[in-house]
């Protein structure tokens, strides 16, 4: 196929500009909060302001004769109708509205619903809820001593141990580590944060009681799976739901789960007869709603003096908050942590994780993460840098010396994955080249003879995304696949309709570009659209970097279905045998005589006007796609900070990300992506953290207490790619939504630490701020 | 309970008055009143910019000011950046530059990129990052939006040219 045929068409590799665009930059995008229906009331939510305390009376008299309140829903209420608790997607359950007892700062407690906006949050105000204060959990590492409170008393264990889980060989790894010559321990917190989207979460709840239909307009990532999860909670046949997910203002995995107020807007919705909008306030948001890590990690790696890593020995304790939200794949608890030997050969590796309850809001959510394989990479980078310092060795060397290589692939690694594609010593390299490592090293040795501080962090990560296999990975039962349905119009233009949905990621140009590829019908006569259960197949969403790895497979493969079907209509049409046709160059066209050719928008007409005999008219297919394994995409990450020797502070001077996704449908998109997700690993190795006082008081609250980078503050990013195909996927495309967010954050450390390795700094716990620098300073005697 | 006040604002050029209550936020008489849900809420507390309009030329965050604190005065939203169907060079910059994703912070990143050319043409790099400060995005990482409103920049100059 010739390069200006693809990028006429807006094929694979081209730059397309993006189709949303149109309506964003006109401020016609379409967000849940812009949703006005006639009769819509609104609700506002009452929240806890203890962390651990009994619920007594709540006394609602005064909020109902505010006029305008409409209503005000307790969890007696919903307990009327089985809804006063609701399973997560962990296979806990959770309180939608608080009965018994409230778990933490924030939790929701009652709804009030008001004609307007003020009625409701008059309403919310006035609603009286009488409490007893308890003991407090915060500390996970305290949560199983015998003196501490028990939180979960519906739960039949009287235990705060959610689980247990474990991978890998135990016995043959800690045979390596007793005879190993050099073994490094190092504790690791992967400190408790939010993805905070700007757009917090809402919905507009519409029930039709003449059609008995509730339409959902709501902040969701997985519609379809939250459709049947809403019909199997609540009781309503599952036709009579509508999830319609519009534009979504970011996700960042926050908007995977089911959150409370879905559900209280629903019963509003039904109990009223009249549309209910709810939309969270971002102190709401950020309290209450799907927290991420909180993994609090032990790395230990066993090698050889000559620095030949052997095995990984990984304990870790994760905070789940009050009830086991997490949003994976039922049989994986722990997600895929177990990814955590990363890009390294490894004789062996054994993980453990151990899930507790505290009272802090529930979570455990996948930020720009598929499930884990954040926290995995942040352990592992840090760990071989660890024994970098421990053993002598550059830190680039060490990973050089002990990559997978690339002729290994398909992998096994020793905690039970396949990688399917790599070539991280390409990666690698290729990032020291554009850096300049010889001379930034030289640098560094100069400026330190001054007493300058400059340092160098290197993180060469493996990512794992694209979740099912379907056996393997499953949301409550259903089966990670996904979808794609295409019709061609009999003028040649297209409507497909994806599994997915797009939080910001361009699926309505990218997905198009997959077909324009498929079919030879240019981008601009495709239309994409998501997110509406009635009319998009059914899908498990967009999380994960899951939707080019799987619904991207799904459309290629839809595509492909109508291009057998329509090479029959072509051979008709032309008339020749279809065995003489082949689809070559975007065109239907005879062996050997590549002129004599048939378009797809002409086999389109005759789909609808000349059909062949035996063959139905149209040209339409849709595609399920089960993946046989996951993608694993990588790259190596080089960060260069200077840190300011009075005051603490660190600034990235340069940083330059090599990504590894596969192939790349856009390059822009794809750099795009890049540059978010690196600045989210900057916000998370630098400011982001939800903290809590010793009463479970939550610190971050609010944006003036939980920091999200500026543009002033956030570095310029240098990107570049290699491309290694995935073997297994149609276009051999991986996913690159996560990468970044997954393997920067080693990287920014790694640069601090390696800063001030020469004043004795081995560890420094995210999010490095300011003032933990100062103080290594000041202690090292550079400062006052 | 409510005291209800009279104003009288000019919105993307034209005048419109209601009866407010005086504890409402000009962004919900921007998104509620008059259906303009170009402009967004992301934070409550005036740090994500989500929320940011014109007043008289000067960009302000409407989640933190009331209504009646607009009286009389004019102010322009996302909807009224084009003009006669034509795209403000900024609208046009964005999409090019690949300057945003979800979309959710554009409007205010636009209205506040649009009060910075209007006082400095030819912002550094620097300048235009400072200026864009009070405007938080998750999605970009703010490099797209520098090259965005640099296109916009030039595509001015062109103009005048």
């Amino acid at each position: 196929m010739s390069a200006a045929q693809t990028q006429e068409l807006g094929g694979l590799g081209q730059s397309v500009r993006r189709k949303e665009d149109a309506r964003f930059i006109r401020g016609q995008g379409k967000f849940v909060d812009d949703v006005q229906l006639p009769g819509m009331a609104y609700m506002k939510l009452v929240r806890s302001p203890y962390a651990h305390a009994r619920r007594g009376e709540i006394d609602t008299a005064a909020a109902l004769a505010i006029p305008g309140v409409l209503a005000v829903i307790t969890g007696e209420d919903l307990a009327a109708s089985n809804l006063a608790w609701m399973p997560t997607l962990s296979g806990d359950q959770q309180m939608v509205l608080a009965t018994g007892k409230v778990l933490f700062q924030g939790q929701e407690v009652a709804a009030v619903v008001g004609e307007t906006r003020f009625a409701a949050a008059d309403g919310a105000a006035a609603v009286r809820v009488e409490y007893e204060e308890l003991p407090v959990l915060v500390d996970p590492h305290r949560a199983l001593d015998p003196d501490a409170p028990l939180l979960r008393e519906d739960r039949e264990e009287k235990t705060n141990h959610i689980f247990h889980w474990e991978a890998g060989d135990r016995e043959a790894t800690e045979r390596i580590f007793s005879e190993a010559d050099v073994t490094v321990s190092q504790d690791l917190v992967y400190q408790r944060c939010h993805p905070a989207p700007i757009e917090c979460c809402a919905c507009v709840a519409d029930w039709d009681s003449a059609n008995e239909k509730m339409t959902l307009w709501m902040t969701s990532q997985a519609p379809h799976a939250h459709r049947t999860l809403f019909a199997l909670v609540t009781g309503l046949p599952e036709h009579k739901i509508r999830i319609i997910s519009p534009d979504v203002g970011g996700g960042f995995g926050n908007k995977v789960p089911i959150y409370p107020g879905y559900v209280c807007a629903t019963v509003a919705s039904l109990t009223l007869g009249r549309p209910v909008k709810w939309t969270e306030d971002r102190s709401g948001n950020l309290t209450s709603t799907g927290f991420a890590r909180d993994y609090h990690m032990r790395a230990e790696l066993a090698a050889s003096q000559d620095g030949r890593i052997r095995a990984l020995r990984v304990k870790t304790l994760a905070d789940h908050g009050a009830f086991n939200a997490a949003a994976q794949p039922t049989k994986f608890p722990a997600g895929f942590y177990n990814v955590c030997s990363g890009s390294y050969d490894l004789e062996n590796a054994f993980v453990e994780v151990d899930g507790v309850y505290t009272n802090k809001a529930p979570g455990g959510i996948a930020y720009r993460c598929s499930f884990r394989v954040t926290e995995a990479s942040y352990l592992i980078e840090r760990a071989v840098d660890i024994l970098a310092d421990e053993i002598g060795m550059d830190p680039v060397e060490l990973r050089r010396k002990n990559f997978i290589p690339p002729e290994s692939f398909p992998y096994d690694t020793p905690l039970g994955w396949t990688y399917d594609s790599g070539n991280y010593e390409g990666a690698l390299d290729r990032a020291l080249e554009i850096i300049g490592y010889e001379d930034l090293l030289r640098e560094q040795k100069e400026k330190r003879e001054r007493g300058e501080i400059m340092g160098i962090g290197v993180s060469s990560f493996t990512e794992i995304v694209g979740a099912g296999p379907g056996k393997q990975c499953d949301i409550a039962g259903l089966e990670m696949f996904d979808s794609c349905e295409v019709r061609i119009h009999p003028t040649g233009k297209v409507l497909a309709r994806i599994g997915v949905q797009t939080q910001g990621q361009g699926h309505e140009t990218t997905f198009a570009q997959i077909l324009a590829e498929e079919l030879g019908i240019p981008v601009d006569d495709i239309l994409v659209e998501h997110g509406d259960t009635d009319t998009a197949p059914y899908g498990l969403g967009t999380y994960a970097s899951r939707s080019t790895p799987v619904a991207g497979a799904a459309t290629a493969l839809a595509a492909r279905k109508i291009r057998e079907k329509a090479k029959k209509i072509a051979a008709h049409v032309m008339e020749v045998a279809e065995e003489d046709l082949e689809w070559k160059d975007y065109a239907f066209r005879v062996k050997g005589a590549p002129d004599r050719s048939t378009s797809m928008a002409d086999v389109a007409f005759a789909a609808y006007t000349n059909t062949p005999e035996g063959v139905e008219a149209g040209l339409e297919a849709v595609h399920y796609y089960d993946p046989p394994n996951m993608t694993y995409p990588f790259g190596t990450y080089i960060c260069v900070v200077d840190v300011d020797r009075g005051t603490g502070e660190w600034k990235v001077r340069r940083f330059v990300a090599v990504d590894d996704c596969g192939t790349v449908i856009n390059p822009m998109i794809v750099d795009g992506q890049i540059h978010g997700g690196l600045t989210e690993g900057f916000a998370i190795s630098s400011m982001q953290l939800v903290d809590f006082d010793e009463n479970g008081n939550i610190i971050g609250g609010n944006f003036m207490e939980y920091l999200l980078p500026t543009a002033v503050e956030t570095p310029h990013w240098d990107t570049d790619r290699t491309v290694t195909p995935s073997p297994h996927h149609p276009i051999g495309a991986k996913g690159v939504g996560e990468s970044p967010c997954v393997g920067s954050p080693a990287a920014f450390v790694n640069a601090v630490v390696d800063a001030l390795s020469p004043y004795g700094v081995r560890h420094i716990d995210m999010p490095i701020t300011s003032d933990k620098v100062w103080k290594v300073l000041r202690e090292a005697g550079i400062t006052e | 309970m409510a005291t209800n006040v009279s104003v009288s604002i000019t919105v993307n050029g034209a005048e419109h008055t209601a009866d407010v209550e005086a504890r409402m936020l000009l962004v919900h008489f921007l998104r509620d009143e008059l259906a303009l849900t170009g402009t967004h809420i992301g934070c409550d507390t005036t740090h994500c910019g989500a929320c940011t309009v014109l007043l008289d030329g000067v960009p302000i965050k409407s989640c933190t000011m009331f209504t009646v604190q607009a009286n009389g005065q004019a102010i322009t939203t996302v909807e009224g950046l084009a003009r006669n169907g034509d795209l403000h060079p900024l609208q046009v910059g964005f999409k090019e530059e690949h300057g945003l994703q979800c979309g959710f912070c554009t409007p205010g990143m636009l209205l506040t990129a649009s009060a910075l050319l209007e006082s400095n043409p030819s912002p550094s790099e620097p300048e235009i990052r400072k200026a864009i400060s009070g405007n938080l995005c998750r999605c970009t990482g703010y490099q797209n939006i520098v090259k965005a409103i640099q296109y916009a920049a030039e595509a001015a100059k062109g103009d005048e040219r």
